[in-house]
């Protein structure tokens, strides 16, 4: 039989907002039963919550204080957490191409001296990783990876930069991320995907939802150019894996 | 149909509603007006729906004209001189601008951000049901970016001739209010300096976010934590120790610990002060946050209801009994009377 699950802290984000925290730290079983709650409180339908945002560790709840209070908002939270955990569906797996490298990735040269290999072993450990969107957040369409190698892993960059390209792959810590927009960004720059996981005029805007598996797949830099083309035109570039 | 042009524009003007909803667990944050309450009162005074686009105006002087025809607007928020014609127009009024004519804005006295409603509302297409404007994900409209000289914003023609005034309760001018946490517990001391301090908000604050100036908030445990959801009015704590209180146009999630939350009543307020203004924060409870988040949510309803024909002689006998010289001709006549004339 399976342990009990633990309550999760129900912690106040000002008068309009609840976070249910599972974990202060990142870690799969916090981040499967986040996106479990967060399928919950969809179901649920409860008219008060006007938004959910998951993350690797926590489920951020918007609500109408007009329509329900913390106390009572909590509990029914904390109630919902601690049903069990439904059996892991089959994830929609997604193949995103990327070019490594060269101008589209200026780090890529750096981390294999700093992990003391050749830039194609970064290149073929990258692409042998198995990974899932853990969330989405910061800027649209930026999302966090759980699943890089273990042998991969590396503290972010001491001076961020503050423009990286649009569709930027990179490391930092014990994850790997997909950037949508360009903007900054402290970690590795291994790469560059065609694929707009945000375009507006594009149904869906969003391709990846949390919980999504991912895996990378290496394209040359001629590929890039096509699909980059193929991609500004509204295809999605990045391939359904079916299960 | 006339057009309002964009004659010259303060830098951080932009057009707002009441910002963009659901999408931001896909890292798209809502934007949206600093001040809410002031751009509902913008629109109360046009007769809009309270939250419809206006031009949020940044401090700084701004130059508006007519073209085509007519146009109403109404203008709220920071106080500042404006004119029409060297025709002085008050803040919390409404004003009709002839075909050719300007809103000359002067800069904000206090506050910081004004809005400009026109009447029928900012038309453009909406993206996930709104026209704000946010432009590091390309969204707003009729442009996506911050309002530049040229610009041209289709309106409807002024219907009306009368203009109105809206009268709006003072903001008050007490601590800003928080509820602590999600994090507080990753700080000791450092929460009672972080309430027991006076703080400026930085010159190099914006909608993404207001840096504070003041005591180093110490951490218990470093000041990296695994990014998790922000709102609007956030306190998260970087490194260095100064605060930043996240703004509409905040990133959807952060990895600094939040040590309090701004209340949504107070986050106008908040919105408006302007940076070297010293200001303090006061911690208050669930309970309270959220009676006062029922109070503002029926002073937001009470709008329409507070908009009134400005009457220029109702304004003047105001006048005179404030300045007290005109005694013996309000005593010669029955009060009523003067009520008859000023509502005539």
């Amino acid at each position: 039989m399976a342990a009990a699950l633990s309550p999760p802290r129900i912690l106040p984000s000002g008068d309009a907002a609840i976070t249910v925290e599972f974990s202060r730290t990142i870690d799969d079983e916090a981040n499967r039963r986040v996106l479990a709650l967060d399928k919950l409180v969809a179901t649920a339908a409860l008219a008060a919550i006007t938004e959910t945002v998951p993350t690797y560790r926590s489920l951020l709840v918007h609500y109408d204080p007009l329509q329900i209070d913390f106390e009572a908002l909590g509990t029914q939270l904390t109630e919902l957490a601690l049903k069990p955990l439904p059996d892991p569906k089959p994830a929609r797996r997604w193949r995103i191409p990327v070019a490594y490298g060269g101008e589209n990735g200026i780090d890529l040269e750096d981390v294999a001296k700093a992990l003391n290999i050749t830039p194609d072993e970064v290149v073929s450990r990258h692409v042998a990783g198995d990974y899932k969107v853990a969330m989405i957040g910061f800027t649209p369409g930026w999302s966090y990876l759980s699943g890089l190698p273990s042998d991969m892993q590396m503290g972010r960059r001491q001076n961020p930069r503050l423009l990286t390209p649009a569709g930027t792959i990179s490391i930092g810590g014990i994850q790997t991320g997909v950037q949508c927009l360009a903007g900054p960004s402290g970690w590795h720059l291994l790469g560059r995907t065609p694929v707009r996981t945000y375009q507006l005029g594009r149904d869906p805007t969003f391709l990846l939802e949390p919980g999504d598996a991912i895996t990378f797949a290496a394209i040359d830099e001629k590929t890039f150019a096509e699909q980059d083309r193929a991609a500004e035109a509204g295809e999605f570039v990045a391939e359904l894996i079916p299960s | 149909m006339s057009k309002l042009i964009v004659a010259s524009v303060s830098p951080g003007t932009s057009v707002q509603d009441i910002g963009r909803f659901g999408a931001q667990r896909y890292g798209l944050v809502p934007s949206g007006a600093v001040d809410r309450l002031a751009m509902a009162a913008a629109n109360a005074l046009l007769g809009n729906p309270l939250f419809a686009a206006t031009i949020e105006l940044g401090p700084l002087n701004s130059v508006f004209t007519a073209k085509g025809g007519a146009v109403r607007v109404a203008l709220t928020g920071a106080l500042r001189p404006a004119d029409v014609a060297g025709s002085s127009v008050a803040v919390n009024t409404t004003v009709t601008l002839a075909d050719g004519e300007s809103l000359n804005i002067g800069v904000a006295r206090s506050g910081t951000f004004g809005y400009l409603a026109i009447e029928g509302g900012v038309r453009g297409e909406p993206m996930f049901g709104s026209l704000a404007v946010n432009a590091r994900a390309g969204l707003g409209s009729p442009y996506p970016r911050p309002l530049q000289a040229g610009d041209e914003l289709l309106v409807a023609t002024a219907s009306a001739t009368t203009e109105k005034r809206i009268e709006l309760p003072s903001p008050g001018e007490g601590p800003i209010r928080v509820v602590m946490g999600p994090q507080d517990d990753e700080f000791a001391d450092g929460k009672d300096l972080f309430l027991n301090s006076e703080w400026k908000i930085s010159a190099t604050s914006d909608r993404m976010g207001y840096r504070l100036e003041g005591p180093a908030i110490k951490h218990l445990h470093g000041h990296n934590i695994v990014s998790d959801g922000t709102v609007n009015g956030s306190i998260q704590v970087p490194g260095n120790g100064q605060p930043i209180v996240l703004m509409p146009d905040r990133g959807t999630s952060g990895g600094y610990p939040k040590i309090a939350t701004v209340i949504s009543a107070d986050l106008g307020r908040f919105g408006q002060t302007q940076p070297g203004m010293p200001f303090r924060f006061k911690a208050v409870t669930m309970a309270e946050a959220q009676a006062a988040y029922r109070a503002h949510a029926e002073l937001l309803q009470s709008l329409p209801s507070r908009v009134h024909d400005s009457n220029i002689l109702m304004l003047d006998i105001k006048a005179l009994l404030n300045a007290n010289v005109a005694g013996t001709a309000i005593d010669a006549i029955n009060d009523a009377t003067w009520q008859a004339a000023a509502n005539s």
